[in-house]
């Protein structure tokens, strides 16, 4: 007993010690959704943590909470970060919006960043980025390649983010092949491979033979892979994965972003903003085109550049899935309609949930 | 020489009192050897693993927050267990009783009285309990397998929440992002103290009391105990079957419902795709842990939140993976079992060579 009490004042002091040895200028902490070894979503995030580590060395300490389920326990995640003294904290999932805004009202000196979601507050900033702008590059490939014509989407949930996904991808598999069908399968998670793999099967026996997914691991292209179809990276270069499947991948570039906020928040210039960037700014940028002939790419490529030099692939003429015009001839839709797509273009062989 | 399992004649009352004890000892042994394997400090590791979330009052407040819907929902288990109704669906009800819980706030929005949270609560435990009959009935009336109804109840309960806050229950405002419209002031649980604590904490353990004393006093925590043990001993004494297991199945979905709905009006404010980290599952491992008593279940309760609580704490302070919290809450629930094994069995050395297998 007396050796646990012994044990016990032993810890506390080495605790204290810990804690005040601790000489950064800034603490940065991330919360995520999934696991740090995801190779997806949350692989990335932490990609960018690491970016931030490795550009201000010890003047920016960093933690990060990872498997964070939205729902009541990541409010507390969030405010356990509050109270250990980090002073910028990154929520980087949408179902963390409303707990960090809470959270964030009660520590006014905090400064939160939350990505994917809509809400701001004085210290509560938002960041996205544009993936629609991918998905509209490996649509057109998927256009070019595809022998049936059909592509299987795996989708997480019908979010706007992901509805405006699969737009985006259908949009480009049309600009080459007008009657294109993509199917869509919901498996209602971020992350679960078991899951993803079973979409990724039933849809590849309804006669899709190129697979893209919203979700965060590696297994949709991992069973591409087996089955001798093709699909795309999400979120990280996954080529690793599936080095005869992958055609390209959109990768999401977190580093950037996070380095410029850590920046604010130490030069103490840092303000509540909404960001939501594209292949422009490099917060998504194409994973090297392979297995592809060398026309696939060029055309990749120049539509690449296309985006970069500021055009938006929603620009109409858009039809809506019932027959109704989305937008005219060379109007293009603004930010507020993409963040809030909650309908299906033309060719989708599925119905939105609502 | 070989170990072998010899029941006891009667169960061993050092053990029943040792076996937590020596369950938890060996936990922060194996504890610290997994701090040691991963490189971080052990010491520093059980401290702020075990001891460090009792240390301040936000953290004992989140304790108290996480363990409340455990404890509710497993008090009620506790009654379907003890009478041999094996409720796998407290999820289920948990969901289906939240859901009824929000009509109020999701389609009146503007209904505010003092009215407004009791009858939210009322119409959450009846929700809870309307679902958890379902499974009752049919193991009544067409003598359905129980664990398989309730366990699949769950998804369809899920499913509904999930239509619903895709659907009709969708902020209006809200850009298409399935959640619900946030519940006013007067939808939401009075909050006790500093934190997120609100009074769902006290009902919880006026549930714990009641119960006590319904299980060790009543003519019904008699019933419940002889149908149990013995259903044909209870038919004798006049105790229905039939009418046992409706009551159970009734009172367990009542108090996951009720749960529910104050996990939604108190912790979340609204409704969302997901609004339970498993607490239906998680209540099963605490009411056994707690041994079916509701006092017991108490503990367990905040002993399981702890490991929650200070599993997060080792992530954030020390970098160390949420697996290895996983590792360790497993540990605790597996020496707890496995030195409850010797509450009713003691282990007998004997000597010479192995069974071959044809030995009694």
């Amino acid at each position: 007993m007396k050796n646990i009490m012994k044990a016990t004042v032993a810890a506390v002091a080495f605790a204290a010690a810990s804690s005040a040895a601790s000489a950064a200028d800034l603490k940065a902490c991330f919360v995520y959704i999934g696991p740090v070894g995801d190779f997806g979503w949350t692989y990335q995030h932490d990609q960018g943590r690491l970016d931030v580590v490795e550009k201000f060395g010890d003047r920016v300490e960093t933690a990060y909470l990872e498997n964070v389920p939205e729902g009541p326990d990541s409010e507390r995640a969030i405010e356990r970060f509050a109270r250990d003294g980090c002073n910028i904290i990154f929520t980087t999932s949408f179902g963390y919006m409303n707990p960090t805004l809470k959270v964030a009202k009660k520590y006014p000196d905090v400064m939160f960043e939350h990505a994917t979601g809509y809400k701001t507050a004085d210290n509560v900033a938002t960041y996205n980025s544009k993936f629609h702008e991918g998905r509209y590059i490996i649509g057109q490939v998927a256009g070019k390649m595809s022998k049936t014509g059909t592509a299987g989407y795996i989708g997480s949930f019908p979010i706007p983010e992901v509805v405006s996904g699969i737009n985006a991808f259908l949009l480009g598999a049309q600009s080459i092949n007008p009657d294109f069908k993509v199917k869509v399968v919901w498996v209602n998670t971020w992350f679960d491979p078991g899951k993803e793999a079973d979409a990724a099967k039933a849809l590849i026996d309804q006669g899709a033979d190129i697979i893209t997914q919203h979700t965060d691991s590696t297994a949709p292209l991992q069973v591409a892979q087996e089955r001798g179809v093709h699909g795309f990276g999400q979120a990280s270069d996954q080529i690793a994965f599936a080095k005869d499947a992958q055609y390209t991948a959109i990768i999401d570039d977190w580093g950037p972003y996070y380095i410029e906020r850590v920046q604010a928040a130490l030069d103490g210039t840092w303000e509540s903003a909404q960001t939501w960037h594209g292949l422009k700014e490099g917060h998504v940028a194409m994973a090297p085109y392979t297995n592809l002939p060398d026309d696939v790419i060029a055309m990749a490529k120049e539509t690449e550049a296309k985006i970069v030099g500021g055009w938006e692939p929603f620009t109409g003429p858009l039809t809506k899935q019932d027959g109704t015009e989305a937008a005219a001839d060379g109007v293009r839709l603004d930010d507020g309609a993409i963040l809030g797509m909650n309908w299906y273009v033309k060719g989708v062989d599925d119905k939105l949930p609502q | 020489m070989r170990i072998e399992l010899v029941k006891r004649t009667e169960h061993s009352r050092l053990m029943a009192v040792l076996s937590p004890v020596i369950a938890v000892f060996l936990t922060l042994i194996a504890a610290a050897i997994l701090f040691q394997l991963s490189g971080k400090d052990p010491l520093l590791g059980l401290f702020t693993f075990f001891i460090e979330p009792l240390t301040d009052t936000w953290s004992l407040q989140e304790l108290i927050v996480k363990a409340t819907p455990l404890v509710l929902i497993a008090c009620g288990l506790a009654v379907c267990y003890l009478s041999n109704n094996w409720n796998i669906g407290a999820e289920g009800q948990f969901v289906f009783g939240a859901l009824c819980g929000s009509f109020i706030p999701i389609v009146f929005p503007d209904f505010e009285t003092v009215l407004t949270l009791p009858l939210m609560l009322l119409l959450g435990a009846l929700g809870g309990a309307a679902w958890g009959l379902i499974p009752a009935i049919l193991k009544t009336r067409f003598n359905t397998n129980e664990i398989l109804t309730s366990l699949m109840l769950v998804y369809v309960a899920s499913l509904i929440l999930d239509y619903l806050v895709r659907g009709p229950w969708r902020d209006p405002d809200g850009y298409n992002f399935p959640e619900s419209r946030l519940f006013t002031d007067a939808a939401t649980l009075p909050v006790i103290g500093d934190g997120r604590m609100s009074i769902a904490a006290p009902i919880a353990v006026v549930v714990v009391i009641v119960l006590t004393i319904v299980l060790a006093k009543t003519l019904k925590g008699f019933e419940i105990r002889v149908m149990g043990e013995s259903p044909r001993a209870g038919s004798f004494a006049g105790f229905s079957k039939k009418r046992l297991t409706l009551f159970a199945f009734a009172l367990a979905g009542g108090l996951a419902g009720l749960a529910g709905t104050m996990e939604v009006s108190g912790s979340l404010g609204q409704l969302l795709p997901t609004i339970s980290p498993g607490y239906g599952f998680t209540a099963i491992i605490v009411a056994f842990l707690g041994r079916l008593n509701p006092a017991a279940i108490l503990i367990a309760g905040l002993v399981l939140a702890l490991s929650y609580i200070g599993g997060e704490g080792v992530q954030a302070s020390m970098g160390v993976s949420d697996k290895i919290a996983a590792v360790i809450q497993g540990l605790l629930l597996f020496f707890v079992l496995a030195c409850d094994t010797f509450i009713l069995y003691r282990p007998r050395i004997v000597p010479g060579r192995s069974a071959t297998g044809s030995e009694i």
